[in-house]
């Protein structure tokens, strides 16, 4: 008789199909994301168990295990400084490249697609790549320095060339990818804004520093969080090229995570490493976003 | 020291002050200084389209001129060669007498308000307006200044630190007049800057910047598509059409004596009537119609212009020229404007708003005999012909359909 009880079965029903539609991805979220991230923080606190012997709760064992650990320590830093010169030197890159096919050029087609190419190819791939750029005597890089005189240099097999060589790996293959972002962002600058920049004669550096920059700082911090969880997560081409060698110069956390869990099967210490990961990449985003979101003119 | 024309020191000088003087009298005679804005048969092509085809025209100091004309016509492509956004295949710009090529905007004496605002988004209003003064390394002082007078000038105080997006589209656009001004330029361009605001407050804005033009005593050119606007802005209006100047007036002038066809259509509320004429026996009549010769003389080839207004209605007894029936009624308060059938064409004219008949009415129609234009229907161009001179008793006359057959 009340109008009441049917509209309430609907308001039912449609949070049950609100909910049956969000299913598929909850499902494949929880099972692959955050059931094993959760998993993994509870097994820290376990040591990993052998044949006969189940998990036994140690505490923070791991974790005092992680603190004396100076391979931790060494995959840390170099991780740190992997993100601190990788990040901001293929934004630049990004944007540079960017800048340069969005203006009226000659062949603009094919420069985009030519600084493209390199997103495209498979990680491995790449990396193999650049082993041949990089292989002592006969390899591209130690041809050119010869041609010029140089001496040979053994890019990978020198702890202190090791790391560089990974990280130009990284921004040629990451620049590409951020310029597609900061072309979209380009393209939606209105061109009269410019327009009206050069009634006031300002010059290319001044409309760069005071318009471009600014109306591309949403795409900015976008790539950024993008490129900074991405070196935290570099490991294939560890594995292609140097195996974290030599004397660990190559060793990035999740390098050092993989070679615990399944190299050593240690899994309770990969586990308090992956938890480490983890809340260093939460903190990260989090800072960034609270950082740069104060400035950030959103349309 | 006093020159001595006899030793070699003071004839040097003296040959050398006579040099500068002619120089500087040439220089003079060649962009009279009268003149705000100097255009000399500037061209521009985009492609194999010529948008701008030889233009020339001066605009005078503290002068509003309008550049009136359809969607494609060059107008705007015009004010931005003035701008100095576009560079001209030919010819020469000049402001205040200057030749400013290779210069753009305020350092050839321009500010320009463009038709989407074009503020910058990230910027609050008080930095949008003082923008090009800060890219300019103008002193802070100064600067605010500045902005304190322009920003009372346009009612601006309670917006300055907002951003464009929380403005209303008249505020946007005041902020826009604000950024061009600010730079005390003696020439401001604005391009259809009306033209995304509603009725109402393109009416408000369209007196304000005159008002404001004239306070301040700068020259202004103003490109719209609304003749409107152009009319009740104008000192000086110049109508284009594919590139060229179709006619340049004042706006009394374009009204009252249109040059073509074009004006004429293009100029009114309502536009003007145009009816073919065709020979009759004291002079020329309008084709298919039943009415007096409108002058002596030929009249096929010939288009007779009438503005609505100059055409009366009356009973179908009256003093008529032409029996119609009325086919529409457009009903605008004080006025109406009455659409009637003359055999196949339709004809516009101006009633009061209480005075008008019904749809469907037989009714008589009449014009002022004078208030005729002519035109020749194959160049468009005005024919210098007094209509209602026909010596004559003036006849009722049926033109046949034979007549206008031949036509």
């Amino acid at each position: 008789m009340s109008p009441h009880p049917p509209r309430q079965a609907r308001t039912i029903n449609v949070h049950i199909q609100g909910w049956l539609l969000a299913l598929p991805a909850i499902v494949l979220l929880a099972a692959f994301t955050h059931i094993p991230g959760i998993a993994t923080i509870f097994d820290s606190f376990y040591a990993t168990p052998h044949g006969k012997r189940p998990a036994a709760f140690v505490g923070w064992a791991q974790y005092q295990t992680m603190w004396t650990d100076p391979i931790a320590w060494t995959a840390l830093k170099n991780n740190l400084l992997y993100a601190l010169i990788t990040v901001p030197l293929s934004i630049g890159l990004a944007l540079a490249m960017a800048l340069w096919v969005a203006g009226r050029i000659k062949g603009r087609s094919a420069l985009r697609l030519a600084f493209f190419t390199p997103t495209i190819l498979p990680m491995v791939a790449a990396a193999n790549i650049w082993i041949f750029f990089y292989t002592p005597d006969y390899g591209l890089l130690n041809q050119i320095t010869r041609a010029f005189g140089g001496g040979s240099v053994n890019w990978l097999g020198d702890p202190s060339t090791a790391l560089p060589a990974l990280m130009a790996v990284t921004v040629w293959k990451e620049a590409g990818f951020f310029m597609i972002f900061y072309l979209a962002a380009l393209q939606q600058v209105s061109p009269t804004l410019y327009e009206a920049a050069r009634m006031e004669n300002a010059g290319r550096w001044t409309i760069f520093r005071r318009i471009t920059w600014p109306l591309v700082m949403p795409t900015t911090l976008f790539v950024a969080v993008n490129a900074l969880i991405n070196a935290f997560r570099v490991v294939d081409q560890v594995i292609a090229m140097t195996g974290g060698g030599p004397n660990n110069a190559t060793t990035l956390l999740l390098f050092y995570i993989y070679q615990v869990g399944f190299s050593f099967w240690d899994t309770g210490y990969a586990a308090a490493l992956s938890a480490l990961l983890l809340a260093l990449l939460g903190l990260v985003s989090m800072l960034q976003f609270a950082l740069l979101g104060r400035n950030v003119h959103y349309r | 020291m006093p020159k001595r024309p006899g030793t070699t020191c003071g004839r040097v000088t003296q040959v050398l002050q006579n040099i500068l003087r002619q120089n500087r009298t040439r220089l003079q005679h060649r962009f009279a200084i009268m003149h705000s804005v100097d255009v000399r048969s500037v061209s521009k092509s985009f492609g194999t389209m010529r948008a701008v085809d030889d233009v020339s025209f001066s605009v005078e100091r503290g002068h509003l001129l309008v550049l009136l004309g359809p969607s494609g016509c060059g107008k705007s492509t015009l004010l931005r060669m003035i701008a100095g956004l576009e560079d001209p295949d030919a010819g020469v710009v000049a402001i205040e007498g200057r030749d400013v090529r290779g210069l753009t905007g305020a350092a050839r004496g321009v500010g320009m308000v463009f038709q989407s605002y074009a503020l910058f988004p990230h910027l609050t209003v008080a930095d949008n307006i003082t923008f090009g003064l800060s890219v300019r390394g103008v002193p802070k002082r100064d600067i605010a200044q500045r902005l304190e007078r322009i920003v009372s000038l346009l009612g601006l105080e309670p917006l300055l630190k907002r951003k464009p997006s929380q403005l209303s589209g008249g505020q946007q656009q005041r902020v826009a007049l604000g950024r061009a001004l600010i730079a005390e330029a003696p020439v401001c361009l604005l391009d259809e800057p009306l033209s995304n605001l509603d009725a109402q407050l393109r009416l408000e804005l369209r007196r304000e910047i005159r008002a404001l033009q004239q306070r301040l005593g700068i020259t202004m050119i103003y490109v719209t598509h609304d003749q409107s606007e152009a009319m009740s802005m104008a000192d000086r209006v110049i109508l284009m059409r594919s590139g060229q100047i179709e006619q340049h007036g004042s706006p009394a002038q374009l009204y009252e004596q249109p040059a073509s066809l074009f004006t004429a259509g293009f100029i009114g509320a309502t536009p003007m009537n145009l009816l073919d004429l065709d020979d009759g026996p004291h002079g020329a009549v309008v084709a298919e119609a039943d009415g007096h010769a409108v002058f002596e003389g030929p009249g096929r080839g010939r288009v007779l212009g009438l503005r609505p207004e100059d055409v009366s209605v009356h009973g179908i007894n009256g003093p008529n020229r032409f029996h119609a029936t009325v086919t529409s009624v457009e009903y605008l308060g004080a006025e109406a404007v009455v659409t009637c059938a003359i055999g196949r064409r339709s004809l516009q004219a101006r009633t009061r708003g209480d005075g008008a008949p019904p749809v469907g009415a037989r009714v008589g129609l009449g014009w002022d005999a004078a208030a005729g234009h002519v035109f020749d229907a194959e160049s468009g161009r005005r024919l210098s012909i007094q209509t209602g001179t026909v010596s004559r008793p003036l006849q009722l006359r049926t033109a046949t359909n034979q007549e206008s057959n031949c036509a």
